[in-house]
């Protein structure tokens, strides 16, 4: 009995044992089967000891930036974050993911809104966020984990619904959907493209230098943006402080190890969430298509940058421009510090030109990316006091509908406290349940 | 056979690409392992052809890979013949 309890201590068994059922399910032969879910139990544990490099080095990172600049730095890293959350809540993220894919496929089923959400990474952030901020509300357990798996589920149809309509406008067709937490930025630069923008001049009609493209190699640009911020943080902290941190060894080379330290753990994170959702995902895209009919399958983000090349480059450049003038004006508001993230505001800003793009052409994409970018490096301070201890941890969930998931859940729970939560969920059934009979009713009046 | 799908962190695009590919062979009855992996570890995997988009071409085409690249990860069609003429042309 004991064994069997164990079983679900282990985040890494449990995701082996969804890999497992869904290869069985889909009538995977016993090799195919067996190396599967090993992989998968292997790429939790890979994942796991990456942990703790980027754990290790965001703690040498935490004292420097406060003795630096006296404030609280954060870098919005999915991956440094929710290797601190496995640490605490590995197996309730892990039994989320699993129950939050069966929650998508139900409401895909039954509802008017068809998408079924493939992008396995971000199903595991969204699923950490979940146990992390419900267990600051006091949720435990069974209601932990069914609570988590319902927004989990809600949150994988709703933010692909609502890029839709611009996402549609964009590849000309509803044959897939966007996959990726940042329907925020994604909705409110398309919006502000449309009002501002016009889209007779496209941003596919200039000429484009290709040679930014070195961005998209996540290793070199976390490399690069972690060196420049551990050796200007150490460089100004106090010696004393550096000393205490360094251990006798040189200040500098400390900081450039630290940062490569830092990297290093990201790759080793990213290797093993990588091999793990291999398995995993092809298993789910597998049950979807046999329980889901006409299921429009939500995937990340990059799948839309071949519809305008030049949007991708243009919406980065001034996504990144808009979180640096917003890095600039958060040391006048008390708020924390977030260091931008090369990498969420490439994915993103890249993703909203695009769309931008085709609501209105080049002003509309340089102004709704600058905007959208903007959003990205404010958004995460709001979310930091909601996370407990996490908060002091100087990392945090870097899209926005994470953040902004957090932010609704945390303050509904830290106000009306659980029974909020519970309301909130009560709220979103009735929603879907209205428009679901709304959407019949349209369609008896066209019969 | 090896094929690798590449793409920036190695779990998006690239996933979607694997998994169609998958599809691609297993219809046509060709046995092959596939798969899916980030532009940085890329360099030192043995692939017999490596698969990924145009955005990449710049970082792929100087690591001495058998590339095709493709325009969209979800045009299944243009995929298709891509990849049947890749794996024809490794036959002979």
């Amino acid at each position: 009995m004991n064994f069997i309890f164990s079983f679900f201590d282990e985040p890494a068994i449990i995701v082996g044992l969804m890999a497992l059922i869904g290869l069985i399910s889909l009538k995977k032969s016993v090799s195919q089967v067996v190396s599967g879910t090993l992989k998968t139990i292997i790429g939790f544990i890979i994942f796991q000891i990456g942990s703790g490099a980027i754990a290790e080095a965001l703690g040498q990172l935490g004292p420097a930036f406060e003795s630096a600049f006296h404030l609280q730095g954060v870098v919005p890293t999915n991956e440094a974050i929710i290797a601190l959350v496995q640490e605490q809540f590995g197996m309730q993220m892990a039994l989320i993911m699993a129950f939050g894919f069966v929650a998508n496929l139900l409401l895909a089923r039954f509802t008017s809104l068809k998408y079924v959400f493939l992008t396995g990474h971000h199903m595991l952030f969204m699923a950490g966020l979940l146990a992390a901020i419900l267990t600051v509300i006091g949720f435990q357990g069974t209601s932990l984990i069914v609570i988590g798996s319902l927004l989990l589920g809600v949150t994988m149809v709703v933010t692909p619904a609502l890029v839709q309509p611009f996402y549609r406008a964009a590849s000309g067709s509803d044959s897939v959907a966007m996959g990726h937490y940042n329907a925020l930025p994604y909705c409110l630069a398309a919006l502000i493209a449309r009002w501002i923008g016009n889209k007779e001049h496209s941003t596919e009609d200039i000429h484009v230098p290709e040679n930014l493209s070195f961005f998209k190699d996540n290793v070199i640009s976390t490399g690069i943006v972690m060196l420049l911020l551990f050796v200007i943080t150490i460089l100004l902290a106090d010696t004393s402080v550096i000393e205490k941190l360094a251990n006798g060894k040189n200040a500098g080379m400390f900081s450039i190890m630290a940062a490569m330290k830092f990297t290093g753990g990201f790759v080793i994170v990213l290797q093993g969430v990588r091999m793990m959702l291999a398995e995993i995902i092809p298993a789910f895209k597998g049950i979807s298509e046999k329980l889901v009919p006409n299921a429009i399958p939500a995937l990340d983000c990059p799948v839309i940058f071949p519809f305008a090349p030049n949007a991708v480059i243009i919406g980065f450049l001034s996504s990144l421009t808009g979180a640096i003038v917003m890095f600039l004006i958060l040391p006048f508001t008390g708020l924390a510090i977030i260091i931008p993230g090369l990498i969420p505001i490439f994915f993103v800003g890249a993703a909203a030109g695009v769309l931008t793009n085709a609501q209105g052409g080049l002003r509309g994409t340089i102004i709704g990316c600058f905007v959208s970018g903007a959003i990205l490096n404010v958004l995460p301070a709001f979310l930091l006091p909601l996370l407990g201890s996490l908060g002091y941890a100087n990392s945090t969930f870097g899209d926005a509908d994470l953040v902004l998931t957090g932010i609704i859940v945390g303050t509904i729970g830290k106000i009306f406290s659980q029974e909020g939560i519970y309301v909130l969920l009560a709220i979103l059934f009735v929603t879907f349940v209205a428009l679901q009979m709304k959407a019949k009713m349209t369609s008896q009046v066209k019969e | 056979m090896n094929i690798v799908t590449v793409c920036g962190m190695g779990m998006g695009s690239s996933l979607v690409l694997k998994m169609n590919i998958d599809d691609i062979l297993k219809r046509k009855g060709i046995k092959a392992d596939v798969e899916a992996c980030d532009l940085g570890s890329l360099v030192g995997k043995v692939a017999d052809i490596v698969v990924t988009t145009y955005e990449l071409k710049l970082q792929v085409e100087d690591k001495g890979y058998n590339v095709v690249y493709v325009r969209s990860v979800i045009d299944k069609k243009a995929l298709e013949e891509l990849i049947l003429d890749a794996v024809g042309k490794l036959k002979k």
